[in-house]
Parts: structure tokens; C-alpha cells; sequence
């Protein structure tokens, strides 16, 4: 039987505020344990939440880059349950009127395929707190420093159909939040996590499978595995007869595998109700006007403008737009080379794969973009040839130079193109080679081709890298013709 | 040491007496704290007292300021707060087991405006297990006693303070008021007690019982002393976000106006069945006052009264639910000896922690928010609250003010409704309806049945507290009842 | 409105309070007054009513996002049962 995957997730973005969502403690990241959680955020009794503003406009300016309806009056809600690292006993978050309307997401796969996703809505909560599992004496220890951290859970309609699709999502979101500086994005440290439901159904049947809900999964690789990995378990058990039960469910990152939470085996009875202690959050239209006059332009934005303006294809338009830093980065070496093409193969060839081998991000990148930049232009001014290049890519990443010229210039790498010193240079080299000069002349014609890399090797070498490929080229094939009349 | 007919006397008095240099702050705190000594082991107004150091201290600087002449109408009186509200480093119990030790790291708003007015804190009164009652007979620290009548109840839940203000245990004291809870124990002890609007006085730091209901509210003898207070207590605080952001008139500027044209609406609903007929011949007097003071008495009718208890009864207990789950044996409060597991830490300590009425009320809350009854309950209760709060618009569209009973019946017996909650709830009758509506409403002395006090309600419109205070000091500048003091024969 | 013993045993979960089995026929009548009493209620048609959750109609103040709270866990922590190396310690949880 074909099966086919039905994919939602839920994703909750950590907001980048100073402050946390309903109290006045520091949302930064790594603090002592409970030293920034306060009596608001520890639900002291006697206590009262107010409503961050910044919180407010950072959840406006997603909903506005995802095309949603921004509600003007929104309400939070109580979600009544019990959970050490819940101080209150419930977490405040929107339900029936939430803050983002429905919206949608368009993703580029791959060069002809563009996938359209639906958002359901966005809201505003706050975070929990954190158990800390190391034994004490059999006890668990809780950290309340996350607890009231803002968080906007991004809610897709069930559209995705394949682990790729949803990363390609996931990472869309991921790109949206950080150009719009509502969030660090980091997954490694919690900023942005994800929960993903998935179900199975026999491809074309319309109703929707049992879904079962992984939770918490914390990179772009886990939520391709996992999701996977659900895939082929479900498949699996209803082809042996089985049938797959609505549960929660954790990714097993060590194993590669999901398994069910036994903390949320029964059936949850949240008790929402409106929170007595905040009104309703209520919005005018020229707030939101405001709040869209200060959006940057957006990934697909970005997107369109690199293939529109710029010639690059559909695929490096949206690999180049994917992240904030990245699209930055290649928007400066542009700046610089002026050549789109040139600066996007750098960045994304030899660029990406040395941030990739040493594992940094691009804004930590040894080599600035306006140092690449220059490099790139004494490639396309013929000052430096392809392989010197890289030679002077190499050593701006090992920090031993401050720019292009100042190392081509003292590592000797200016390009010679000069034809007098380049002819020298091959008389020089034909009369050390006298062998393979007799055997070149002696060659069937069709052969005479490959014998004549070697001499140009020779020659490169002999001008330690400096000689323009092309001059030796033409210059070489012009005496070894005149050797064979 | 200073009489007891001194310090029987009236907020206003006494602080014409601080201020003419008659006695000093000291004098009176130590005056006073010997008479909580004395009469408290028969009363058990207090759950805390403040120690004799720190109210002297406070007592000291007031004295200081009055010399130097900055002082507020409130430097140098003493006051008590119920113990719902925190008190930075005072143990702050809600009457309840559960809070046995915690000491608040914080002040609520109204104990720090009226601690800067000047004003000196004696200490904690006794009340219901977190708001929840009409009786003080729910709290852990014991029941309080009538200072009129000692088999009497002193009402609820702000008994503890009812029952020191009329005891003279202090001139003053705070209340809050969720379903009657400074009218109802004000009416019981015979003193005169104010419920603002909702959101006209910070919530900050005081505990919650029913977030959308809760309101605090000065409890004193008089009408003008009620004013004096309220002028300390209300206005903006940006850390409730359910405050509102309004100007405060001068509540004591427009006491004197006379009451010419005033129009006062009885509504019909609260002279029916079930009103004590003592209760009733005490209002009645009381209109003719009214109407000997020019005003005109019309009736009205405020058609949903009878939904009010019913609808509260789901509002109060299902906001209570989730507001009391943070008493989890975690953070604070009361921790069930050697938990098996997570669940029975849970279980054992809010079994412990809680006394009986507080259970049953977030049992009822918990089931009305329960998945399948919500419509049924709580959103139902929610559209019962807009016709009861269009009921008391309507009113206001053709009088000034609503006035009748506080309460069914003079203060009752202890014990007497114990047995049935049900019974204990139907005593709020009149009381509870102002609370969903959001209006505010006083409580002053208007007669007796026997020895026990009888309380007259005046209703008003949103934010009209001075209209009211107005009303009440003009009755009581021409009647007694708020004068009277129990004789306590101990 | 009765409700049963199973009703309040339920209810008595969801809300995390131990009740001992000797208690339950007691609340079990004690709970189905007082939704006798809230089912008063269901007499008046409300369908047209809009449901009222404040008693003013007022909006949500917004406050600027600035941090005002210093490290206060010493006197935090001074009131909770159960803390060590600055965490508060519950029995272990199982996820």
C-alpha cells in the first residue's frame, strides 16, 4: 500500500525581550538557577501579571510577516494543570482569541517546487520553568529562571507531508523570527522549540489517521529524524495489524527513536477559562500600521529580489535568503565585487564549506565579507588567478593577513601576465623537459591534448601559481605547434 | 495611659487629638496594644500582632513627622490589616493553615500607601480561610467573636477586622470585600465599612480569592473616617493591571454637601421574604431620615437579583480553583511530611493545607470549568453577570443611589449555618450582586435588634465612592448608631 | 443536580486535593447542593447575552519591556520547604 504522511507543528519561539512576558525579571539566557525568576514569576501569593509591550509587537510583526489577520482584541487564558516547573498551576496563554490570526508560508523545496503552508494562528504564552533530573537523594531540583519567558506558539495547519517539508517550515519560521529580531532562533539553547504531529493515511483517503504528538525536539536534523522515524513506526504497526494511539511522544536523539511520555498518559482536562487578573489586549489600527512600517524586508522577499534583480537562480536565491546573516554577509560581499554570481558561489561554496568544517556560524565567520569581497574583485580584475585565490582565501580564515592585496602582495601572488616573461618562462621549462618534448612530437594528434597538461603544470609551477592560466595556455600550444612544423 | 474612652473614639477624633497634641502616636500604640492584649484572648480579632518594637518605632517617626509638620490627616493612627494582604517581613496566613509560615518578601500597595500616609500597623486580623466565608467561622486560627453579643458571629469574611474596630482594638482597619466581605461583618459589628469599585484600589499583594470580584476597602466607625482612608488607599498602581488609571477626588471635600433632591431607589427584591422584620423596621426609620434630609425614595426593581448567588457561586469558585493551585507544597507554604511522589506532595499537602469550605469551593470551581461544563457554567454565570450589572445601570439611569439591607438578619449565632453551606451562602443575598456588577456599595450602623448591630447598605454607580460617603456622613451627623460601642465586660 | 461519588472523585483529582474515602458521601452532598443552587441559573434564556468577564470594560495596559527586578532568590527561597544549591526539590519527576 502507497501511505501517505500528515505533518503539523507547533512551534514556540522564545521572544527576544529584555523583560519577561508578565513580570520585570531578565529573560537572559544562563543565569545561577532562580536568580531570575521573581515573586511574580515564582506566583508568590498576592502577586499580578502586566502585559509586556514588547512581547505584544514582537507577536504583531510575525503575524504580519506571515500574512496573518492581526486580531485587534485579544485575550489570555488560563491552562489549569499541575507541574513542578509550572509555579502557578497554570500556564497563561490565549486560546479562543488569540493575538495572530490564520496566515500562510510559501517554501521553495528545491529549483520547480514551492510549497504553500497554512498557519492556524500564533499566540502569546509564557514559558515554564526547568526540572533539573540530577539526583538529589532521589529528589528532582526545579529552576524557575525560564518561567514567564515570552514565547509565541506558531500553530501550522496539518498541510506538510514529508520529514523534508517540515524542516523546510521549520527553517522558514526559523529565518522569518530572526529577520524580524523577535528571536535569537537558537534551538540549542531552547529559543526555538518544536512539536510535531504526525499521522498516517493510506494515499487518497481524505480523513486524517490517529496522530500521535513528538514533542520537544531541539534541531533541524532531530525533527527530520524523528518525524522519519514516526513515519516508518506507524506504517510499520498498522501493516502488522496494529493501531496507533493518540499519545505524546519524545525523540530519543541517542536511540533515533520515539517513545511515550509516561508523565502525560492521561487524558488532560486544561480548564481554560479567561484570566481574571488581565483584560483584554486591544489594538488599533494605526499601532499595527506602525508595527508594519518597521518590518524589514522578509526572506521571501529577499528571495525575489536575488533572482529578480540580481539574476541568481531560484535555489541560491533561497539558500542566500535563508538566514538573516547569511543574506547580510552575501549582500555586503555583493557590495564590494559587485558581481551577484561570483559572491554567491563564494559564500556558498568555499566560504560555507570551511564555516561548515570548523562548525561556526556565519557571524562568526575569521573572514569579513568586505575582505571576501575584495578578494572576489582581484579575481575579476585578473590581479589573481583561481588557485592563487584560494591561497589568499586560506589565509585571511587562518587570520594571517589583513586584506587581498596585502597578501598577494607579499606572498607574491600577483598574476603574470606579461607574454614576454610568460614566453620565457616555457622556453625555460621546454628546454629542461627535452623528453617530453620528443614524446609530445611523436604523439598521435588526439593524445598531444592531456600531454599537454603537463606542461602547463610545469609552467604554473615555474611561476609559482602567478602565470595566467589562460596566457600560458595560448602562449604553450603556440611553440609547441611552432615545434612540430 | 490613656482611657478607654479615649480610645474608643473615632479615627476623625483621634487624630484631632494627635494633631492638638493631647496624646502622641506613642502613647496611643502602647494604649492600644495593651487594650489587644487584654481584649483579644476573648475576641481573637488578631491572628498577628505587631511586636511592641517595630509599632513603636513606627508610632515614633509618625510623632516626628507631626512635629515637624508633615504630617497626613493619617500620621500617627494606628490601623490593622486583614491578613490577607502582605506585609513584608509579617507573617501573612489568610487565615488558613496552608500560609502557617510565609512571611511575605513585600508589601501589598494598600499596607505601603497607608504606611506612608503615616499610619501604624498593629497587625493582622482574623478572617475566613482566604475570603471564603460569612461567618469567620472557616479559619484556622479560630473563630472571631461579636464584641456585641460573644454567641454572635462577627460576619465574614473580614470579621477580625469588623470585631477590632468595634472593639476599639483600632481605630481602623482593611478589609476586602468578594461577596460582601467588609459590608456584611461591617452591618454584624455595627461599623461602617466600604466596598469601592472594582479597580478603584490596587490588588497588589492581596491574596486572591475571586480575581475579577476582589476589592479592598477601609473599615472604621464613621462615614468620615471611611473617607479619610479612602483617600490614602485608592488611585493607580501600575503593578495591576485591573487598577484603573482615573483621577481620586477628595473624598472628605464633598461629605458636608447636603442632600437636597437626593434620589434614592429601594429595590423591590430587597425588601421581600426573608428579611428579619427587626432588619426591616431599622430600614424604614432609616428612609425617614433619608426623606427628613430631603431626599426622595422611589422604588426599583432590580429584576435578576435572585441569579446572583447562583451566578456567583460558579464565577467566585472558578476563578478560586486556579488561583489557589499554586498552593502546591513547592515554593511556599504548607509541605505534606515525606511525599511518595509527585502526586501525593500535591495531594496530601492541599488536603492539609486547606480547611473545608476552601475544598468544597475549589472542588465546585474545578467541576465548572471542567471540559463539557463550561458553557453550562461558567460562561452562563458570566452572561447572568452583564443583566445583573444592566439591572444596576438601569437603576442609576432614574435614581442616585439604591439603599437597602446589608444583610437578611442581624449578625447570627455561632454555628448556626455551619452545617449547611448552602444555608451560609443564601446570608450574602444582597451583597453579592454589587460585587459581579463591579459597583460600589457602604455598609453604616442604622439600629439594633437586642444587642446585635443592623447594617443599612447604600449602592452607587461605578466610581461614585464620594457620593456615597457623602450620603452616609449625613445621616450620620444627625443619627447615633455609629457612636454606640459594645460594653465588653472582661 | 446529583453528582456521584466518581464525579467527585474526578473533581478531587483534576484539583489535586487527597480526599479520604470516608469523606466523599459528604462532599458528594455538599457539591450537589450548591449545583442545585447554580442551576438556578439555567431558568433565564441567555443566548443573546454577551458574556462578561470584568466588571469594567477596560483594556490591557501595556508596560514597557525593561528589566526591574535584581537577583532576589536568597529571600525567595528563605520560605520554601525544600531547596538545595538554589532549587526548589519536589519527588523525582518521570517524564
Amino acid at each position: 500500500m502507497q501511505w501517505e504522511a500528515v505533518i503539523g507543528l507547533e512551534v514556540h519561539v522564545q521572544l527576544a525581550t529584555q523583560s519577561k512576558i508578565f513580570s520585570g525579571a531578565s529573560t537572559a539566557f544562563g543565569a545561577e538557577a532562580n536568580t531570575q525568576a521573581c515573586a511574580i514569576d515564582l506566583g508568590l501569593p498576592g502577586v499580578l501579571p502586566v502585559v509586556n509591550e514588547q512581547a505584544v509587537a514582537m507577536a504583531v510583526k510575525f503575524g504580519l510577516a506571515v500574512n496573518s489577520k492581526i486580531s485587534t482584541r485579544s485575550v489570555f487564558e488560563r491552562k489549569n494543570y499541575f507541574y513542578p516547573d509550572l509555579p502557578k498551576g497554570y500556564q497563561t496563554s490565549q486560546m479562543a482569541e488569540p493575538i495572530v490570526g490564520p496566515g500562510w508560508l510559501d517554501l521553495t523545496l528545491d529549483e520547480q517546487t514551492t510549497k504553500h503552508v497554512r498557519i492556524h494562528h500564533a499566540h502569546l504564552e509564557e514559558d515554564a520553568g526547568k526540572s533539573l533530573h540530577e539526583d538529589f537523594h532521589g529528589m528532582t531540583g526545579i529552576d524557575l529562571n525560564r518561567a514567564g519567558t515570552p514565547l509565541l506558539e506558531i500553530v501550522s495547519e496539518p498541510d506538510m507531508h514529508s520529514a523534508k517539508e517540515a524542516v523546510a517550515y521549520l527553517k522558514a519560521i526559523h529565518a522569518i523570527v530572526t529577520y524580524l529580531g523577535i528571536s535569537d532562533g537558537n534551538m540549542a539553547e531552547g529559543s526555538m522549540r518544536c512539536d510535531a504531529n504526525v499521522s498516517v493515511r493510506p494515499k487518497g483517503q481524505t480523513t486524517l489517521g490517529t496522530r500521535c504528538e513528538i514533542k520537544n525536539v531541539n534541531s533541524f536534523r532531530f525533527v527530520e529524524k524523528a518525524i522519519n522515524y514516526e513515519i516508518q513506526r506507524q506504517i510499520e504497526l498498522i501493516e502488522e495489524g496494529g493501531r496507533v494511539i493518540q499519545q505524546t511522544r519524545l525523540y530519543d536523539a541517542d536511540l533515533d527513536e520515539t517513545r511515550a511520555m509516561r508523565s502525560k498518559e492521561e487524558a488532560n482536562d486544561y480548564r481554560y477559562f479567561p484570566c481574571p487578573d488581565l483584560l483584554p489586549v486591544v489594538l488599533d489600527e494605526a499601532y499595527i500600521q506602525h508595527l508594519q512600517a518597521q518590518l524589514p524586508e522578509l526572506p521571501s522577499q529577499k528571495q525575489t529580489r536575488f533572482i529578480e534583480m540580481l539574476g541568481l537562480s531560484a535555489y541560491d536565491a533561497s539558500v542566500l535568503s535563508a538566514s538573516r546573516a547569511l543574506a547580510d554577509y552575501f549582500e555586503q560581499v555583493y557590495q564590494v565585487c559587485q558581481d551577484a554570481k561570483a559572491a554567491a558561489n563564494w559564500v556558498m561554496g568555499e566560504l560555507s564549506a570551511r564555516l561548515n568544517r570548523d562548525g561556526l556560524e556565519i557571524q562568526d565567520s575569521p573572514v569579513s565579507s568586505t575582505q571576501l569581497g575584495q578578494l572576489i574583485q582581484r579575481i575579476l580584475d585578473n590581479t589573481i588567478n583561481g588557485k592563487a585565490a584560494k591561497q589568499v582565501f586560506a589565509t585571511l580564515w587562518a587570520q594571517e593577513g589583513q586584506s587581498a592585496d596585502e597578501i598577494i602582495a607579499a606572498q607574491g601572488l600577483k598574476q603574470v601576465t606579461d607574454t614576454g616573461a610568460i614566453e620565457a618562462i616555457i622556453d625555460e621549462v621546454l628546454a629542461k623537459n627535452t623528453a617530453q618534448v620528443e614524446q609530445y612530437k611523436a604523439a598521435e594528434v588526439d593524445k598531444r591534448g592531456k600531454m599537454m597538461g603537463f606542461f602547463v603544470g610545469q609552467v604554473m609551477k615555474a611561476s609559482k601559481g602567478t602565470a595566467n592560466p589562460q596566457a600560458v595556455n595560448q602562449l604553450l600550444a603556440d611553440k609547441l605547434a611552432a615545434l612540430l612544423d | 495611659m490613656l482611657e478607654s474612652s479615649v480610645l474608643e473614639s473615632s479615627l476623625t477624633e483621634l487624630a484631632q487629638g494627635l494633631q492638638t497634641r493631647q496624646f502622641t502616636s506613642v502613647e496611643l500604640t502602647q494604649a492600644l496594644l495593651a487594650r489587644i492584649d487584654k481584649l483579644n484572648p476573648h475576641l481573637n480579632a488578631f491572628i498577628s500582632v505587631s511586636d511592641q518594637e517595630s509599632a513603636l518605632a513606627q508610632a515614633a517617626a509618625a510623632d516626628q513627622r507631626l512635629a515637624q509638620g508633615q504630617a497626613t490627616p493619617l500620621t500617627g493612627l494606628p490601623l490593622a490589616h486583614k491578613d490577607i494582604f502582605c506585609t513584608q517581613g509579617m507573617r501573612t496566613s489568610c487565615g488558613s493553615k496552608m500560609l502557617e509560615n510565609f512571611v511575605p518578601p513585600y508589601n501589598a500597595t494598600v499596607v505601603e500607601r497607608l504606611a506612608a500616609a503615616g499610619m501604624v500597623n498593629l497587625g493582622k486580623t482574623n478572617l475566613d480561610e482566604f475570603a471564603m466565608g460569612s461567618s469567620n467561622e472557616n479559619s484556622y486560627y479560630g473563630t472571631v467573636k461579636n464584641p456585641w453579643d460573644l454567641q454572635a458571629v462577627p460576619g465574614g469574611s473580614s470579621g477580625g477586622s469588623a470585631a477590632a474596630v468595634a472593639a476599639s482594638l483600632v481605630p481602623a482597619a482593611t478589609g476586602t470585600d468578594t461577596g460582601g466581605s467588609i459590608r456584611q461583618p461591617a452591618a454584624f459589628c455595627g461599623i461602617t465599612g466600604l466596598k469601592p469599585t472594582y479597580g478603584r484600589v490596587s490588588r497588589w499583594g492581596m491574596v486572591a480569592y475571586a480575581s475579577s470580584l476582589d476589592q479592598g476597602g477601609p473599615m472604621a466607625h464613621s462615614a468620615q473616617d471611611c473617607a479619610v482612608l479612602l483617600n490614602a488607599m485608592a488611585g493607580f498602581d501600575p503593578k495591576d493591571s485591573t487598577c484603573v488609571q482615573r483621577a481620586v477626588p477628595d473624598y472628605c471635600a464633598t461629605l458636608a454637601a447636603n442632600l437636597d433632591g437626593l434620589k434614592i431607589g429601594l429595590p423591590k427584591e430587597y425588601f421581600g421574604e426573608g428579611l428579619h422584620a427587626d432588619v426591616a423596621a431599622a430600614l424604614e426609620e432609616a428612609i425617614k431620615v433619608y426623606e427628613s434630609l430631603g431626599a426622595s425614595i422611589c422604588e426599583v426593581s432590580l429584576p435578576h437579583t435572585h441569579l446572583a448567588i447562583p451566578a456567583y457561586y460558579v464565577i467566585a469558585p472558578a476563578e478560586a480553583s486556579s488561583n489557589l493551585s499554586r498552593y502546591d507544597g513547592v515554593r511556599f507554604g504548607h509541605r505534606c511530611q515525606d511525599p511518595q511522589d509527585l502526586e501525593d506532595l500535591y495531594k496530601r499537602s492541599r488536603q492539609e493545607g486547606f480547611g473545608a469550605e476552601v475544598k468544597r469551593r475549589i472542588l465546585i470551581g474545578t467541576y465548572a470549568l471542567s471540559e463539557g461544563f463550561y458553557d453550562a457554567y461558567y460562561r452562563k454565570a458570566q452572561q447572568i453577570r452583564r443583566l445583573i450589572q444592566q439591572d444596576f445601570l438601569n437603576a442609576f439611569n432614574e435614581v442616585d443611589v439604591l439603599m437597602g439591607p446589608t444583610a437578611p438578619t442581624p449578625a447570627f449565632d455561632l454555628g448556626a449555618n455551619t452545617q449547611d453551606p448552602v444555608q451560609m451562602y443564601l446570608e450574602d443575598v444582597y451583597t453579592i450582586a454589587i460585587n459581579l456588577a463591579g459597583v460600589p456599595a457602604l455598609s453604616l450602623p442604622a439600629g439594633r435588634s437586642g444587642t446585635r448591630p443592623i447594617g443599612l447598605q447604600v449602592i452607587g454607580n461605578h466610581f461614585e465612592e464620594a457620593r456615597l460617603l457623602n450620603v452616609a456622613h449625613q445621616f450620620q451627623q444627625v443619627t447615633t448608631w455609629h457612636q454606640a460601642r459594645p460594653q465588653l465586660a472582661f | 443536580m446529583a453528582l456521584t461519588s466518581a464525579d467527585v472523585e474526578k473533581v478531587a483529582h483534576l484539583a489535586r486535593i487527597q480526599i479520604d474515602a470516608s469523606l466523599i458521601p459528604e462532599y458528594t452532598r455538599d457539591l450537589s447542593n450548591i449545583l442545585d443552587l447554580v442551576n438556578q441559573m439555567q431558568q433565564v434564556d441567555t443566548s443573546e447575552v454577551e458574556p462578561m468577564a470584568h466588571p469594567l470594560d477596560a483594556t490591557q495596559r501595556l508596560r514597557v519591556d525593561e528589566v526591574t527586578e535584581s537577583n532576589q532568590r536568597d529571600a525567595l527561597l528563605a520560605g520554601a520547604p525544600a531547596t538545595e544549591a538554589g532549587l526548589f526539590l519536589v519527588p523525582k519527576v518521570i517524564e
